[in-house]
């Protein structure tokens, strides 16, 4: 029996494994499967950190109304799916604005900036807003889990973004942002004055300026540009901490696995995402085909098998009729449904696999997981999933 | 079902939905059957990440509109590009060549401040329709492949978060304007894609209560893609089930050959997905009260000219 490819060497060697792809894969699945297999496989503290879990699947995992906050998975789930636990799962889903509130508590110089940051009107739509906001915070929230040397193993579910690297980039570009001449120059005024008033006469010979406020009112601005003068006491922590994060994710400790279904959208994104992994040398450990048809629809034996059961259709009806199916017009139907059926799917199943086989050059180990008949919707369904990814045989 | 709506005669359609349902190629769907009808369209791609000329075999295409296919014109969202025209068009501030340092600048405030990256983005959408309403755009209709849903609301309602926000200056003249297009339903609709599965449902719900509670926009249809036939019948279902005991698979094993199997497996899976989505499409069915139009599953896992020609057909027989 040839040797099923598996995820199971990349759990046991890693300390993160960051989970990306397109919007609509399965991520979150595949992120929670995963998990279930690190507890399961090579045991001590697993967490899975995800974004957006679909409700029944945060419920199938006793994880209904989940925060910030991890939580254990009880035991007795995966028992009662069949998996037995040599570790623990835990499970923690991002909020993004109790993260944001933390990390200015963490970072301001004092309590009374932090708060004057938390209070100002602008501070939850910047930072609901804030280059890729969601994106730093979960590099940032998955540096603090990691330092904490809490769990053993850590599965990130990236968050959904235009692009699905912004998160890579996300600290960084935060603390380019922090550290920009731009940010100093335009804040400027407001720190030397340390008053609000005075700045529209020092900043108005500026061109830049005079445009802005003919585009956006005077008033606009400088409400703006005093939020950023508290906010830039906090970079000093901000470009130490993306710095961390940065060397963090070119660990050896840290691998990526990218998930995709064999979809043409998915697909090109899912390469796009393969060669950018490759130039930034991160290290590409699995690349996951999620929601993949069965092989057998692409066997030429099954193919004559239809053909056989649409062009006999009314013979093999009534052979049937002897082990007791009645009807025989209706079972010839039947039959010819079934054998079109093949033919949709197997046209399916072929192009699928056309295009698995191209990404064979990306990662060193390349995994279907099965289209399911339906959700995933409790343990035992993410164990299905599970299992596919250690290479099990059903 | 659509007859009160006639999408087609709007003069500015937006079609949002999540990640993966297809809303791109639902988008050059509309654009390429509204053609068919002799109108000139423009398609505006938001997220250039969904490359809507691939959807006519045509290369990409930037903010400057190029026409892909007769009587269909591509533009490709670009904020700096549209600030540069908002620029040049409004306060009559010349920029020549790359805007540098204003668009840094611009960059900055932008992301700091609520709704300007936004106002960008809708703003051009809007000025392209009311130059089509005034006879100086070519345009009979402005078809957007919108963002995905969590978005697409904070774009759409840009000018009244503007509004609130910015007590004098031109900015806030500029937005009435907008306003009035998007709430007028003789001109705009927005059309939310979905497929009938677990996520995206629950992120069309969302979208179509948010959408009614923050915006005036029309919501005139969800589409639905990817819908699967039904295959058996109940009744016929029952049939099928007695094919699998022993006794019958041995007459088809005679007669088709052992991977036989396989046919049967392949329609195992059919019936679940369908039978999954029906579950997902009631729901939808149930918490919306917007008119539905179905897309078929076209069992083809490619795209182009040819896809595109065949969403349209299908979206023809559905409006």
């Amino acid at each position: 029996m040839s040797e099923q490819p598996s995820i199971g060497p990349l759990l046991a060697s890693k300390e993160i494994l960051i989970v990306c792809g397109s919007g609509g894969v399965g991520k979150t699945s595949i992120s929670a499967a995963a998990a279930l297999g690190a507890a399961s496989r090579v045991g001590g503290k697993v967490l899975v950190l995800t974004i957006d879990p679909a409700r029944r699947l945060a419920d199938a995992l006793g994880l209904e109304g989940i925060g910030n906050v991890e939580r254990r998975v009880p035991d007795e789930l995966a028992k009662a799916a069949g998996i037995e636990l040599r570790g623990e799962l835990w499970a923690a889903m991002l909020d993004t604005k109790q993260s944001w509130d933390a990390l200015v508590l963490r970072h301001a110089p004092d309590r009374e900036t932090a708060n004057r940051i938390l209070e100002n009107p602008l501070y939850d739509n910047i930072t609901a807003r804030f280059i890729q906001s969601h994106d730093y915070i979960a590099m940032e929230r998955l540096f603090d889990l990691h330092a904490s040397g809490v769990y053993d193993c850590i599965i990130v579910d990236t968050p959904p973004s235009r692009n699905a690297l912004d998160f890579l980039d996300a600290p960084g570009r935060m603390a380019d942002f922090f550290g920009g001449r731009l940010l100093r120059w335009l804040t400027l005024p407001y720190r030397a004055t340390g008053t609000r008033g005075a700045r529209v006469f020092s900043l108005a010979s500026k061109p830049f300026t005079q445009i802005a406020d003919r585009m956006l009112g005077g008033q606009f601005l400088s409400d703006i540009a005093e939020f950023f003068v508290n906010f830039q006491s906090m970079y000093d922590g901000f470009v130490t901490r993306a710095k961390e994060v940065e060397r963090l994710l070119h660990d050896r400790r840290t691998g990526f696995a990218v998930v995709t279904t064999l979809e043409p959208a998915p697909l090109h994104e899912a390469e796009f995402f393969c060669r950018e992994l490759a130039a930034r040398d991160y290290a590409l450990g699995a690349l996951i085909c999620n929601k993949t048809l069965p092989e057998t629809l692409t066997s030429p034996e099954a193919r004559i098998a239809a053909d056989r059961l649409e062009a006999d259709a009314e013979r093999i009806a009534v052979a049937l009729e002897a082990s007791g199916i009645e009807d025989p017009q209706r079972m010839s139907r039947i039959l010819r449904t079934l054998a079109r059926s093949f033919d949709s799917y197997s046209l399916l199943a072929a192009r699928e696999r056309e295009l698995r086989a191209e990404l064979r050059r990306y990662a060193p180990i390349v995994i279907d997981v099965p289209q399911l008949g339906s959700d995933i919707a409790d343990v035992a369904g993410l164990a299905e999933v599970t299992r596919t990814l250690l290479g099990d045989e059903a | 079902m659509y007859e009160h709506l006639s999408v087609l005669d709007r003069r500015l359609l937006i079609v949002t939905g999540k990640g993966g349902v297809g809303k791109t190629t639902v988008a050059a769907g509309l654009a390429e059957l509204a053609a068919r009808h002799g109108k000139r369209v423009l398609l505006i791609a938001v997220d250039a990440a969904g490359d809507i000329a691939r959807c006519f075999e045509h290369d990409p295409v930037g903010f400057a509109p190029q026409e892909v296919a007769p009587g269909i014109s591509v533009l490709t969202m670009n904020t700096e590009d549209s600030l540069r025209e908002y620029l040049r068009l409004n306060l009559k501030v010349p920029v020549f060549g790359r805007i540098g340092p204003v668009a840094q600048a611009f960059d900055f405030i932008a992301t700091a401040a609520p709704g300007v990256k936004e106002i960008l983005t809708t703003g051009k959408i809007c000025w392209e329709v009311r130059q089509s309403l005034r006879g100086e755009a070519p345009w009979d209709l402005v078809i957007v492949d919108a963002s995905a849903t969590g978005h697409v609301i904070a774009q759409l309602d840009a000018p009244r978060v503007l509004e609130e926000l910015i007590t004098v200056g031109p900015v806030r003249e500029q937005t009435r304007w907008m306003l009035d297009l998007l709430d007028d339903p003789a001109v705009t609709a927005m059309l939310v894609v979905t497929t009938a599965e677990e996520m995206p449902v629950q992120e069309t719900i969302q979208l179509i209560a948010e959408a009614s509670e923050r915006l005036d926009v029309d919501i005139a249809g969800v589409i639905v893609n990817r819908v699967l036939p039904e295959l058996l019948t109940r009744a016929d279902e029952l049939t099928f089930a007695s094919l699998q005991e022993p006794a019958s698979l041995d007459v088809l094993i005679a007669e088709a050959g052992v991977e036989v199997g396989g046919v049967l497996t392949a329609a195992r899976l059919a019936i679940d997905l369908r039978r999954s989505r029906a579950t997902h499409l009631h729901e939808l069915q149930d918490a919306i009260d917007v008119p539905m139009a179905y897309l078929p599953e076209l069992f083809l896992r490619a795209e182009g000219r040819r896809v595109t020609r065949r969403i349209a057909d299908a979206l023809e027989d559905e409006l």
